[in-house]
């Protein structure tokens, strides 16, 4: 099932024929219309015909979270303000937000890229897409439901949080596939269960997308067979768009990333070196087709890898894993490089403890991860908690090479999160 | 012999757990008749033997609290030098494993049970039934509610 078959299994030749030709177009738009690219292409003795082949874009300068700040709210504005239609902010935890604009064209082509990804994982008109993610200045949401009305689906904009009125638009309106973050969907199951509702007879699910917080394998399938549906993973940042920019297809390995639109390189963050494709590193993006803000070598952040090879689908669009950790997220302790994910991939292959963790940070050498106890698995017994608490120990230190102090906590001490959840609690200071 | 069973709670260990379940207990009216707290590096499990397992079992659980509840034997111990003694040599002779043990008291130490928490309680339970051993009984329960 395709939405544009000819754009989506065009031959490698092609697509890279189209990248160049428009990789020159946005360099050009960039380099003419925003102040803050003229000015670093002539600090690093840039000319627009430099940039003649892919390999070319090496030569580009990064654009940074902290640019696209500096120059806020217009200064990364390649169109006069009377051409914008929609303005998204995306506001970091720390300092000013960063402002997304959108053109007419921009907000059409989203849409269409989202179309796409929808497509792919089965959908049809007569689908109910529940879209629990925030509405508002966060591209989650408006960018999902542009999309998914193009395609013809009844769109529930629910947005986040109130699970008793979720629970009851599923069931009224009876919703196929759902739109939500990782640990929102733990916590709708959680609330599911304790209702007593059974999510295959009182439901009628198909499907979820899940994004916007990096989540484990482990978790997806933990989703999978509590609510008997297929999750699909799907990547976006809004300085890219928000959601749609790679998705997964009914293969559910890997991340086709729409490479008409975006040219990925995976780099290594220390050095800004290309890494090749299979190996981790940062995901840089360059847009390829938005008017109102033309963004060249964006650094995400978000650590991830190309996946080498063909997928069976037949998309040609190249694959990244699903996202690894954020390098903003990596803790370093006893100098390992440490992600809350592989902590969270452990945790969820662990029976007797439930979903949510903590990770404290209290000194460069030790770190302690807090986990609560899953109440049904409880027998009384001293020396279980003590071999659950042992397991554990064991089991995330061969995962990341560093011995942790485990604490086991009682249900219900440790934040519920309806949103994106914050994992970590550094007390260090330098 | 009388089914008696133990609650457990399980508990972070830190200041104000055992206060905040027992106000529960308070609350509810249920008469703890003993307690027993075990801990390991950061949580404890604590036991109680009270009056109405039940509805404190409800209670507790409806506050939030991680609570499981299994049946212990209760061996009446006799308050002479050699009682605990006497009691002990019966079930290392049965070979029952003692995983935790504390003791009821009754009546202001008119009488003492020995709380023994046991791996199999049915199998301990059969080995012991034509011992020489009193146990706490429902009547003695009546009794005991002047304590």
């Amino acid at each position: 099932m395709f939405w544009q078959k000819d754009i989506e299994m065009i031959s490698r030749r092609a697509l890279e024929e189209l990248q160049i030709k428009r990789l020159k177009q946005t360099v050009r738009q960039a380099y003419k219309n925003i102040p803050f690219y003229k000015e670093h292409f002539s600090n690093l003795h840039i000319q627009l015909k430099d940039v003649a082949s892919l390999k070319d874009i090496r030569k580009l300068p990064f654009t940074t979270r902290e640019d696209l700040r500096d120059y806020y709210p217009f200064g990364m504005l390649a169109v006069t303000k009377e051409q914008v239609v929609r303005l998204h902010t995306s506001s970091g935890t720390t300092g000013k937000p960063k402002a997304i604009f959108f053109t007419k064209k921009d907000v059409d082509r989203a849409a269409e890229l989202i179309a796409r990804c929808l497509i792919m994982t089965g959908v049809a008109k007569d689908d109910v897409l529940q879209n629990m993610m925030t509405y508002g200045l966060f591209t989650g949401a408006l960018v999902m439901h542009y999309g998914a009305e193009k395609v013809g689906m009844l769109v529930i904009p629910a947005g986040p949080g109130n699970t008793k009125r979720q629970i009851a638009l599923m069931q009224d309106f009876k919703t196929t596939t759902l739109h939500i973050t990782p640990s929102y969907a733990l916590y709708l199951a959680s609330v599911m269960q304790n209702e007593g509702l059974d999510p295959q007879k009182d439901f009628t699910l198909r499907r979820a997308y899940l994004g916007s917080e990096p989540y484990s394998e482990e978790t997806r399938k933990k989703i999978e067979n509590f609510f008997h549906i297929d999750v699909y993973n799907s990547y976006g940042l809004s300085e890219m768009n928000g959601p749609g920019v790679a998705f997964e297809c009914g293969e559910k390995n890997g991340m086709h990333l729409w490479e008409d639109n975006f040219i990925m390189e995976v780099i290594d963050p220390d050095t800004g070196e290309t890494k090749p494709d299979g190996e981790k590193g940062e995901l840089v993006l360059t847009t390829l087709c938005r008017e109102a803000m033309p963004i060249l070598r964006y650094r995400t952040r978000d650590i991830t890898r190309i996946l080498p090879g063909k997928c069976r689908c037949g998309r040609t669009h190249r694959r990244i894993s699903r996202i690894i950790g954020r390098t903003d997220d990596m803790i370093i302790v006893r100098g390992v490089n440490i992600f809350p994910q592989q902590i969270e991939r452990v945790l969820m292959g662990i029976k007797a403890v439930a979903q949510n963790y903590q990770i404290v940070l209290e000194s460069y050498d030790q770190m302690t991860v807090r986990v609560e106890i899953v109440k049904e698995l409880f027998d009384g017994k001293v020396d279980h908690l003590v071999n659950l608490r042992n397991d554990i120990t064991e089991k995330i230190r061969s995962e990341i090479l560093v011995r942790p102090k485990v604490e086991l906590l009682e249900p219900g001490t440790l934040p519920v999160s309806e949103g994106k959840s914050i994992r970590v609690i550094d007390k260090r200071t330098l | 012999m009388e089914q008696l069973m133990q609650l457990s709670i399980f508990s972070e260990n830190k200041p104000g757990r055992l206060t905040k379940i027992t106000k529960v207990l308070a609350k509810e009216g249920v008469n703890i008749l003993a307690i027993n707290i075990a801990s390991s590096d950061g949580f404890g499990v604590i036991r109680f033997i009270v009056d109405t397992c039940d509805l404190a079992a409800q209670k507790l659980r409806q506050k939030g609290f991680t609570v499981s509840f299994n049946e212990v034997l209760a061996i009446e111990l006799v308050d002479r030098p050699g009682g605990l003694f006497e009691v002990s040599a019966v079930l290392s002779k049965k070979k029952i494993n003692i995983e935790n043990a504390y003791v009821l008291i009754l009546g202001s130490r008119k009488k003492a049970f020995l709380i023994v928490d046991v791996n199999d309680i049915e199998k301990a339970k059969k080995l012991l039934q034509h011992e020489n051993l009193r146990f706490f009984t429902a009547k003695k329960k009546g009794k005991s509610k002047t304590v």
